[in-house]
């Protein structure tokens, strides 16, 4: 196989930090490659000098053995280079063909490309109709649409960045044979993931960054996941530890639960209806925007229920508010971080206020208690290893992960009774989603009962005891996780979403 | 209390008239917003743009070179804002809000001099046989140039934003500034080429409140008319056939309260002169009360800052 695109000693350095180093490594023609490292290893910085976006300090590419310098994402895609986002790039408020033409140098008039998004999707086995709206599709069509936006510009070299995150296990296999198909055809594609286990079974080869430098290079083929995760982390990994217990009394039921969505977009809580017991995990999955967001709402607090549909420990506590809820060690921690979970340009300190102020008494009679709430936020800090110079930074100042052990350190500090996250290593880095994993599995050991909302399967086969599936606003009856197959969770995930048709041919 | 005297081919025409500017100005701010822009300094531009045309052409004689000098003066005050908000990142509203103070006082200097200064007449656009086509010749075809051409940028940006690639990238940028901005478009680029537009049709509509309408030049004269302009993009909810409309009805409800005031309607003057405001803006409302549509064609990112970090 030829080298197709070479990457050569590419540095860039940002105020503070050098974010890659004498990057260098190569892409053959039809080859599946990873790039693999934790947060901030400089993945995105990599791929974006490829693509155009940011201009390396120093070093050079060369693309089929010609100098390559993209000046801008134009420029790459002229090359043949393409890119599908993990966010950022889909416009809502417009149509699937008008979002593709958007993403190429010289679309054909609308009509006509309908016709050829028509044509490409069915290759490759990936249906869309090009007149909707995008803001009305799901996750897993809205990726589409970024490939499609791909595909019709016959590139060379497709990058990838987190592209499963948000797919149910039947999609991620669709896009799979969608991705191999591409190579059998000559283009090279760079896959970046957290997901050791999807490396292993798509790519050829993987290059390994840490902290901005190219460690390690390997067949992912030939490795563990442990290896692999070790390769990019540099230490051992601990695996979470459970110790196994027998599970108490049931502390939260809840029964029928049901909530109309208050604004149009958003999805319905049906019906819901599960039992927990103390020291127990429930791992709850499901595609993003099948309910998550609501049943966190209807758990916190923040969108109170019919009073007999929430129980604890037998009293009725649907109708209270969260901060009657935290009062009688009710927590949760939401999945986005800034805006929700945290207030992005309050200290750290008053963060730690707005949620510890009344299980930890740092408020008395309408005042704050400055130096308690200080020493709060110090403790969760330390117990946690939250990377930050102290608690009067603001929480916009923190990295994802950083601010994420953060916001769950908070709550788990607060002693709960019962623990609800929604996404709690969501773009977390491996080791510190296991500093995350272990602490909520620590908690459990002391009785309390958690309730984990994840995307991430593997995470949730990992920590939790019993899994539920949301799929359109409907809780699956809870199984426990041992001896559960990938496919009978699909299954349980509503399986494909709109899949039955995507059939590629092989 | 005399209603007859009321000529209603007269209304309608002089409807028109009344109109234009705040159809101009609204115009010019609905391209800024579809960008993501939220300028609330139109009133500013449009006085601006008031006292640089009438100055050009009371100087040089020419209308023409007065409407041409009030676009560069609404655009040249607009790229302060422009620069403000796109390259210092300042707060949108508040910039928005010091363009307007700073283009009612700039404009009281420069107008120091032509206080009761009668400007050089406007043609009327000699359209010929067609003006004497009763009733409507006198509606639709006897108006000066400008008349015309708002109504065909009415047609044409209503066709460039739905059919051009400029207007889809020009909507790109204002629904989601990350997504066009890792597509490799230049939102900032784009953007202050959206308010320089903006200000250019804003000082138009000011020239032509000064230079036509009234036709003289008085301080603070264009009396909210750039305020009227933003409420009513909004409630057209960003669609150019809407500002049409909502700018008609406003202009037609204008003319009417006066011709009534006139007449000695029995009904409190200041209730008369606030009608067109309640009326414009009540229309508006009802019409753009199926919110989900209506929030489905504003732009996304309005009044957003944009800063490409990433």
């Amino acid at each position: 196989m030829t080298a197709l695109l070479k990457v050569q000693g590419l540095t860039k350095a940002y105020p503070g930090v050098v974010a890659n180093d004498d990057v260098s490594f190569e892409i053959a023609e039809g080859e599946v490659h990873a790039l693999l490292g934790e947060n901030g290893a400089g993945k995105s910085t990599l791929v974006k000098m490829i693509y155009g976006l940011v201009t390396p300090d120093a070093g050079h590419m060369t693309l089929r053995g010609a100098p390559y310098a993209p000046a801008e994402p134009r420029a790459a895609r002229a090359a043949g280079v393409a890119m599908v986002f993990q966010h950022f790039s889909l416009f809502d408020a417009l149509s699937v063909a008008e979002n593709i033409a958007l993403g190429m140098e010289n679309p054909p008039p609308l009509r006509q490309l309908a016709q050829q998004i028509r044509s490409v999707s069915e290759t490759y086995g990936l249906p869309l109709a090009p007149d909707r709206l995008v803001g009305d599709l799901s996750a897993g069509e809205r990726q589409r649409v970024e490939i499609l936006r791909c595909l019709l510009q016959d590139p060379r070299l497709l990058i990838m960045d987190e592209p499963t995150s948000v797919l149910t296990p039947q999609e991620v296999q669709i896009l799979f044979a969608t991705l191999r198909k591409l190579a059998a055809e000559g283009t090279a594609i760079l896959y970046i993931s957290h997901k050791l286990e999807e490396i292993r079974t798509l790519c050829d080869r993987a290059t390994i960054l840490r902290r901005g430098r190219v460690v390690d290079s390997c067949n992912p083929r030939e490795k563990t996941a442990a290896e692999l995760a070790e390769m990019m982390v540099g230490t051992r990994l601990a695996t979470p530890q459970r110790t196994d217990r027998p599970a108490g009394d049931v502390v939260l039921q809840v029964t029928s639960l049901d909530r109309p969505s208050p604004n149009p977009f958003g999805t319905s809580l049906r019906n819901i209806s599960f039992s927990l017991r103390a020291g127990e995990v429930l791992g709850i999955g499901g595609v993003a925007g099948n309910g998550q967001d609501e049943l966190l709402a209807a758990l916190s607090g923040e969108a109170p229920a019919r009073s007999d549909a929430v129980l604890l420990k037998g009293q009725p506590i649907g109708a209270l508010g969260p901060s009657q809820r935290r009062r009688i060690a009710v927590l949760a921690a939401p999945e986005e971080r800034l805006g929700h979970a945290a207030a992005p340009d309050m200290s750290l300190t008053e963060n730690a206020l707005l949620t510890a102020a009344i299980r930890e008494g740092l408020a008395a009679r309408g005042f704050l208690k400055w130096p308690a709430a200080r020493a709060f936020a110090e403790r969760v800090i330390e117990t946690f290893d939250v990377r930050t110079p102290g608690p009067g930074n603001a929480a916009r100042s923190l990295s994802g992960g950083n601010l994420q052990k953060f916001v769950i350190g908070r709550e788990v500090l607060q002693r709960p009774e019962v623990l609800v996250v929604n996404q709690p290593t969501w773009g977390v880095d491996a080791s510190a989603a296991a500093a995350i994993r272990q602490a909520l599995l620590d908690l459990t050991a002391e009785g309390t009962a958690v309730i984990v909302i994840s995307q991430d399967l593997d995470e949730l086969m990992e920590i939790s005891d019993r899994f539920a599936a949301l799929n359109e606003g409907r809780l699956s009856p809870p199984r426990p996780t041992a001896g559960l197959t990938l496919e009978e969770i699909g299954l349980m995930m509503g399986g494909a979403h709109d899949m039955e048709v995507a059939d590629v041919d092989r | 209390m005399d209603l007859s005297a009321i000529n209603p081919v007269v209304l309608t025409a002089s409807l028109m008239v009344a109109a234009t500017p705040i159809l101009l100005a609204a115009l010019g701010e609905l391209v800024v917003e579809k960008s993501g822009v939220l300028n609330l300094g139109v009133e500013g531009m449009m006085i601006t743009g008031a006292i640089c045309g009438f100055a050009t052409a009371v100087e040089t004689g020419s209308p023409t070179l007065g409407f041409l000098a009030a676009m560069a003066g609404g655009a040249a005050l607009s790229m302060v804002f422009g620069v403000l908000t796109q390259f210092l990142m300042s707060n949108q509203v508040a910039t928005g809000l010091a363009l307007t103070l700073f283009g009612l006082g700039l404009s009281a200097l420069l107008g120091q001099g032509y206080v009761g200064v009668k400007p050089p007449a406007t043609d009327r656009l000699d359209l010929g046989p067609l003006a004497d086509i009763p009733v409507l010749g006198r509606i639709l075809f006897s108006h000066d140039l400008v008349v015309y051409v708002s109504l065909a940028l009415v047609a044409g940006i209503w066709a460039v934003l739905r059919f051009t690639r400029a207007g889809l990238i020009l909507r790109a940028v204002g629904e989601n500034h990350d997504a066009a901005h890792a597509l490799g478009y230049k939102v900032v680029r784009i953007r202050l080429m959206a308010i320089a537009f903006g200000g250019a049709m804003a000082g138009l509509g000011g020239a032509y409140l000064s230079l036509v309408r009234v036709p003289q030049w008085t301080e603070g004269m264009t009396a909210g008319a750039g305020w009227i302009a933003l409420a009513i993009v909004v409630f057209a909810s960003w669609r150019a056939g809407r500002v049409l409309l909502g700018a008609y009805l406003f202009g037609g409800v204008v003319v009417l309260q006066l011709n009534l005031q006139a007449a000695g309607v029995a009904v409190p003057v200041e209730l008369l002169s606030a009608s067109p405001y309640l009326v414009t803006i009540l229309v508006l409302v009802v019409m753009s009360a199926d919110r989900g549509r209506a929030a489905l064609n504003a732009p996304a990112c309005l009044g957003r800052v944009f800063h490409a970090s990433s």
